[in-house]
């Protein structure tokens, strides 16, 4: 964190008590109580709406196949209508960049919005939490729960809070493999007993993942593990959006009775009541400033308005807002590094649309073949051989002609009328011979042009360049 | 790594200096996770500043100390289990691909695996013989891949043959274009040796007999008072294994020479070349590496690339 959000970090949640021998700090569970208000409902149509896209979308069917599917051993990945082909790696690449860009602009712009609201940590947690709360009941339950003997009652919940968990868990693993392996036939041979040693893998281990980050790890793969959360403090600056408690207004804190004069009395707003803690899925306490481990998920800012709203103090003590707004300077939305990383960014989406609108539908590879220089002809040609891959991306199977250029006097071993027909989403190859009067080259290597032409679909072509080798003169 | 080849010196060699780095790492992770005296509590600043970042004395998660521990029992079992530890073989008696002399390697295993799938549909083919496999489509696809693995390193990927390597598509056979002539040519190999007549024919001699050739082939580019000379010496020297007419002989691998296809070359200069410093060829065995099946498929596939 920059030097500012250092310094103001006063101490760590975490307790030193009984770790004399161990520098390792013992994991404490965290509680979060449940949160209502404004941005509560955001977070939970945000979790049901990405929670239903993931698992609602390998069930859309598109033209008689799955919508989406990622085809491995076919190599195709389908998006609806756009089918994706190893050649198309690349767009992937470029993807990502986009999406980094993107977390990099919308962190820059609002802080750690993907954190509060979008990422599978946040969501997943979110939905086993609340699971955990259909069995155990809110943070008080939860932690006499946790501390009661192993009685009946607390064996009958947490069996069934786990049996929640895993079948919740399993069918995320399901969907996960459904988006590589058609699902309405996986879930039935799943439950046969009939899915393939890597299909059965993947299930269980994404499974065992969700059921672990979500019910266990939580808030520690934020602050252990992941790397976005270390570095987006590279993205903030003063006028980033976050989470802030008003210092100023709230302290001196302190407990006091309803409806008196809490200033006559030298207290500031904040009533030290602690919900703020309580329902902070992260452990943290935003009084003590910016920190790294906040998520941004507004939970404190909920029930502190709540709180606000019954001690008929204004809204607003912990709220979203920026440094420079803090300090009362003028808020700045357009600053440099937001219009540099917006630019960047439609620039990128701009190509990644000309990228994917502008893929051949049809696509040749030329192979020369590298044991033979040339061969010698009886009638003194000199002949090339070249293997030709020949792709068709098309549903349907397509008709090619196969011409040559750029190499005066080379003659292909091709008739008029000749085509090859290449069988709907396949790749054929097949060998080819170029032979030509070796007086006519003008070196020992010299560039020869192939393309591939659908018949009487001039638009739909493809050519690779290649060499034509000849004997040294 | 082969057991028998370890000495005793590498072997303990290997197995000391595994076990001591283990048992260094164990020691290392036990003596950092303990409290040091002068060591400033938890959670406040150590003292270290750079630029204004200040470094906390911050626990790590002892979940992460018990993965450490994890992988050292990791290594552990493994070192038990599998070959690691010098030339201690481990007691699952597990094989890397490497070890061809041993029976359950992994190599063998795939293998197996391999034949298993592939043997039922090559003895399928195997049961036809090679003329009539030549027109089915599969008996061909599959030869033609086993044809571009195999052979197309030499012979080209149409089959076009290359300087010193024939054409297999021409209908003109060196060595017989039976199907029992092509199978034998695989799986055996060939030797064709065609000595030089450099010294006994003479320069003169060398271009007449070359002029002959050429004539024998239909050849526009032949001089016929050339060839005339020719033909007496070409009788003299060549034709006891060409035969009179240049028909060639298929049980000796001399190449017919009337056909104007050639193996090292068709002008005028390769030919004088071959007369006179011969030609040595070499047609490898593919049998013992490929087995008879497949050579019998493979024979189809180059039987199917005759024009008849």
């Amino acid at each position: 964190m920059s030097e500012s959000n250092s310094s103001r970090k006063k101490t760590q949640a975490t307790p030193a008590e009984g770790l004399e021998t161990e520098i390792y700090a013992k994991h404490q569970k965290i509680y979060p109580r449940q949160v209502h208000g404004l941005f509560a409902r955001l977070r939970v149509t945000a979790m049901l709406v990405l929670l239903g896209i993931y698992y609602g979308l390998p069930w859309v069917q598109w033209e008689g196949r799955q919508a989406v599917l990622f085809d491995l051993p076919e190599r195709k990945f389908h998006i609806f209508g756009l089918t994706f082909w190893p050649q198309d790696f690349f767009l992937l690449a470029l993807l990502l960049v986009i999406a980094a860009l993107t977390l990099f602009f919308f962190t820059a712009l609002a802080g750690r919005l993907w954190c509060g609201y979008a990422c599978p940590q946040t969501v997943w947690t979110e939905a086993f939490l609340r699971m955990e709360r259909w069995f155990e009941g809110d943070r008080p339950k939860q932690m006499k729960l946790d501390k009661a003997p192993w009685n009946r009652e607390k064996i009958l919940r947490k069996t069934g809070k786990h049996t929640a968990w895993a079948l919740f868990a399993l069918f995320t693993g399901l969907t996960f493999v459904g988006y590589f392996s058609p699902i309405a036939d996986l879930i039935p041979r799943f439950f046969t007993l009939n899915t393939g040693g890597w299909e059965t893998f993947w299930i269980l281990f994404y499974s065992f993942a969700t059921w672990g980050n979500a019910g266990f790890m939580r808030e520690q793969v934020c602050i252990y593990m992941c790397p976005y959360a270390r570095f987006q403090s590279a993205m903030f600056d003063k006028d980033t959006l976050i989470i802030s408690y008003d210092e100023e207004r709230g302290e001196p804190r302190g407990p006091r009775k309803r409806g008196i004069d809490h200033k006559a009395k030298g207290l500031g707003d904040c009533i030290e009541c602690t919900l703020c803690v309580q329902v902070c899925p992260t452990g943290i306490d935003i009084r003590d400033g910016l920190q790294y481990q906040c998520i941004g998920c507004s939970a404190c800012v909920d029930v502190c308005d709540e709180v606000m709203d019954k001690m008929g103090y204004p809204r607003g003590l912990v709220r979203y807002t920026t440094e420079n707004a803090m300090a009362g300077k003028p808020a700045k939305v357009l600053r440099p590094r937001v219009l540099l990383y917006g630019t960047l960014l439609l620039v990128l989406m701009a190509g990644f649309v000309y990228g994917v609108s502008a893929r051949s539908p049809v696509g040749i590879d030329v192979i020369r073949d590298r044991n033979v220089l040339y061969r010698e002809l009886p009638d003194g040609q000199v002949e090339n051989v070249y293997t030709l891959k020949l792709t068709n991306r098309h549903t349907d199977a397509r008709h090619f002609e196969i011409s040559i250029s750029g190499l005066e006097g080379a003659e292909l071993d091709w008739q008029e009328g000749d085509y090859i027909e290449v069988p709907a989403g396949r790749v054929i190859e097949f060998p080819i011979s170029v032979r030509m009067d070796p007086y006519s080259l003008t070196g020992a290597s010299s560039e020869i042009i192939f393309e591939a032409q659908v018949v009487d679909q001039p638009e739909l072509s493809h050519e690779r360049s290649s060499r034509f080798i000849g004997p040294i003169r | 790594m082969n057991e028998h080849d370890m000495s005793t010196f590498w072997h303990w060699w290997v197995v000391i200096l595994t076990l001591a780095n283990i048992a260094g790492i164990y020691w290392l992770i036990r003596w950092t996770s303990k409290k040091r005296p002068g060591e400033v509590a938890e959670g406040s600043e150590t003292g270290h500043s750079w630029d204004g970042l200040t470094e906390f004395n911050n626990p790590l998660p002892r979940w992460w100390l018990w993965m450490f521990y994890f992988t050292i029992v990791f290594s552990l079992i493994y070192l038990v289990l599998y070959p690691g530890l010098g030339r201690f073989a481990g007691i699952l008696g597990w094989h890397s691909g490497n070890m061809l002399n041993v029976e359950d390697s992994q190599y063998q295993a795939e293998m197996q695996r391999a034949e298993e799938r592939y043997q039922p549909i090559f003895a399928a083919m195997a049961d036809q013989d090679v003329a009539s496999l030549a027109e089915d489509t599969d008996a061909v696809t599959t030869g033609r891949r086993l044809y571009l693995n195999y052979c197309s390193t030499c012979h080209g990927s149409d089959a076009g043959g290359a300087r010193g390597f024939p054409n297999l598509t021409n209908g003109v056979w060196q060595w017989g274009g039976t199907p029992d002539a092509i199978k034998t040519s695989i799986a055996d190999g060939r030797q064709a040796n065609m000595p030089g007549f450099g010294d006994s024919l003479g320069e003169e001699g060398v271009e007449q007999v070359a002029h002959y050739v050429l004539q024998m082939s239909g050849r526009a580019d032949a001089d016929s008072a050339l060839a005339e000379e020719g033909q007496q010496k070409f009788n003299m020297f060549c034709s006891g294994c060409h035969g009179a007419e240049g028909g060639g002989m298929a049980a000796l691998g001399a190449p017919a020479l009337t056909e104007n296809a050639w193996v090292y070359g068709g002008s005028l200069a390769a030919i004088k070349d071959t007369i006179t410093q011969g030609r040595a060829g070499v047609m490898p065995a593919f049998e013992e590496l490929l087995g008879e099946e497949r050579v019998h498929v493979l024979s189809a596939y180059i039987y199917s690339l005759d024009p008849q």
